[in-house]
């Protein structure tokens, strides 16, 4: 059929996002409505407070004095134009606050996807070629127990191990402040800074990717296919990566973009610990100096990231099984 | 056959199901493992006024005392002379109380969206599970916070947060089950005798539906545990309560001198998932044996 092909397909899934994403906007305009305050209760704490008529003034020149429909009328408008209003918390457009941290998140949060995956698909395959083996049990229950773990207490951990009592690696901070590095020396800097949170952030999700793989393989061995090239003589790493690991890693893949949404919200909590200047510390701190602009600033432009790994992730599925895309079907 | 014998017939096959069905659990390991670890929890929570009498946030000896020191204070003193074992014994309530009624709203929600959608069909479907997808692009730990920025760090407003951000998967899960059942016989006649449409889907299909989607419950108890956690150690949780995570955080600024502030109430969180994690898996093993033998 027609839709075989992944540009086709891509159309198809950039259509429906767009109601997925005015749902998002929808969402984003009631939090900003049922929160204490407006944006001129805000404007004016910033600059240091106004007088009552000065309120009304502004109030009218913004719109906020009409009802909720005009009012949501216009935020649509200012968010088209990228007006995200304005962060009382850092007296800037939110626009500016939120680009100039996401960088950093985006940063963290490929290099720990990577982790994750990398190492959690390489395990699962240790696991999953001899399922019910001693090497399976020991690792399952390693993956069991990191996937226990809560990533900021494994980052506090790791800080007392690597950087409290041997002074290994920083404990906090994307870069050496003010270290004049550039280059391959600022490159190398940053990954010294970024070790032990991607490890926090990765490692949990690495359980997932682990057990996924596993159970995954170890289903594939009973399949008719499995059998049958085993019948016709094909045995060991051959069969393994040939028949059982190329299927397995299709709901890897999926998982990939389910888990994006989970990834960036695990992202608060991590750059936090480790202070990051990225998007998730700004949330919490947003939400510690009642900047709600701001706060939904960060989840719009999330929500823009994990619609983008999903297209990504789509046409990388579509890529891997050629299956996928020749229905009529989503 | 007389209406007694029927009722004691089906509630007999009934409790022999279930029955049947936790020795299942306590057979495999993970389930006597995870249950066994989970009583004792919740042993714990429930005689923490006894187990640790007063006020769990007041000062009671000197600060930062190490534990394994003092008989008086087995896990040691925080930074204001708190006793740590006092704290660690209340949290459990705390995170057992957040989560399970986080869960238990959750999967409520998610059922019910999860039963109109896959029932009505047709746009109601459409419009419901297209919301799901939106929710489901929201980080749900920026949602959860976005409510709690909103609505004030109160445990109610805790509890829905959570259950807003995971109330996705139990609903298309429950969506699928209803959608493969719909057209069944015994639909087509609960039709015929003339129940309304949400009758049927809540009182006929829905129970039929209900194991996958139970399945799902220990995932998101843990989760909700791990949520919970995170939430009080930013210091959006309830101010008025002892958290595990409130203590990490508290333990975090004097991280270099006594590490075992912030490690010891990791441990709680580590233990409590880990039971929740082996239950589920536990019961998810009792469930294919007694299919396989059905």
């Amino acid at each position: 059929m027609a839709g075989r092909r992944p540009l086709a397909l891509m159309r198809r899934r950039l259509i429906g996002v767009v109601p997925v994403f005015a749902l998002v906007v929808l969402g984003a305009f009631a939090l900003l409505e049922s929160a204490p305050g407006d944006a001129v209760d805000a404007y004016l704490a910033g600059i240091g407070g106004g007088d009552a008529a000065q309120m009304a003034a502004l109030r009218a020149e913004w719109g906020l004095d009409q009802g909720p429909l005009p009012r949501f009328l216009a935020y649509i408008s200012a968010l088209a134009r990228l007006d995200l209003g304005w962060s009382t918390a850092f007296g800037r457009p939110v626009l500016d606050v939120v680009l100039a941290r996401l960088p950093n998140t985006l940063l963290l949060m490929g290099l720990a996807t990577l982790l994750a995956l990398s190492l959690g698909s390489l395990l699962g395959i240790l696991c999953g070629a001899r399922p019910g083996s001693l090497q399976d049990r020991t690792l399952s229950l390693a993956a069991i127990a990191l996937y226990a773990m809560p990533g900021f207490w494994l980052g506090l951990v790791l800080i007392v191990a690597f950087s409290v009592e041997r002074r290994w690696l920083p404990s906090g901070g994307i870069e050496t402040v003010a270290s004049g590095l550039t280059g391959w020396d600022r490159a190398a800097d940053i990954g010294r800074h970024l070790v032990l949170p991607v490890l926090s952030l990765g490692l949990v999700y690495m359980a997932l990717y682990l057990r996924l793989m596993r159970d995954g393989m170890a289903e594939l061995w009973a399949q008719d296919f499995v059998r049958a090239a085993r019948a016709r003589g094909m045995h060991g790493a051959r069969l393994v990566l040939r028949h059982v690991v190329r299927n397995a890693l299709l709901p890897v893949v999926t998982m990939l973009g389910l888990q994006s949404a989970a990834m960036l919200g695990g992202s608060v909590v991590i750059e936090s610990v480790f202070a990051i200047p990225g998007l998730g510390r700004l949330a919490s701190e947003a939400v510690a100096r009642r900047d709600t602009p701001l706060l939904l600033g960060v989840m719009l432009l999330s929500a823009m990231v994990v619609m983008l790994v999903n297209l990504l992730v789509d046409l990388a599925y579509a890529l891997l099984d050629p299956r996928v895309g020749s229905g009529t079907g989503g | 056959m007389p209406l007694g014998a029927r009722s004691e017939k089906f509630f007999g096959s009934f409790f022999q199901k279930r029955t049947s069905l936790l020795f299942r659990l306590l057979a495999t390991g993970e389930g006597l493992a995870g249950l066994t670890m989970l009583a004792i929890l919740l042993a714990v929570a429930l005689t923490a006024p006894w187990l640790a009498p007063g006020d769990p946030l007041a000062i009671k000896g000197d600060p930062l005392l190490p534990p394994w020191q003092t008989m008086a204070h087995p896990l040691g003193t925080d930074r204001l002379g708190r006793d740590v074992l006092s704290a660690l014994i209340h949290g459990t309530r705390t995170t057992l109380l957040v989560a399970t009624a986080a869960a238990a709203a959750a999967l409520g929600i998610g059922i019910t969206v999860g039963t109109i959608a896959g029932f009505l069909g047709g746009w109601v479907d459409e419009a419901l599970m297209r919301v799901a997808e939106a929710f489901q692009t929201v980080p749900a730990f920026l949602l959860t916070l976005a409510l709690i920025s909103v609505t004030g760090p109160r445990v109610p407003t805790i509890v829905l947060g959570i259950a807003i951000g995971a109330w996705m998967q139990p609903a298309r899960i429950t969506r699928a089950e209803i959608l493969s059942l719909r057209e069944r016989d015994f639909v087509a006649a609960a039709r015929v005798i003339g129940m309304r449409p949400l009758e049927i889907a809540f009182r006929e299909v829905l129970p039929n539906a209900l194991t996958p989607v139970v399945s799902l419950a220990a995932v998101i108890v843990a989760a909700a545990v791990l949520i919970e956690a995170a939430l009080s150690f930013l210091g959006f949780g309830d101010p008025n309560r002892v958290t595990w995570g409130s203590m990490i955080a508290e333990g975090r600024t004097v991280l270099r001198r006594a590490p075992f502030l912030s490690i010891i109430p990791g441990i709680g969180l580590v233990l409590t998932v880990l039971a929740v994690h082996l239950t589920g898996q536990g019961v998810a093993k009792a469930l294919r044996t007694r299919r396989i033998a059905a």
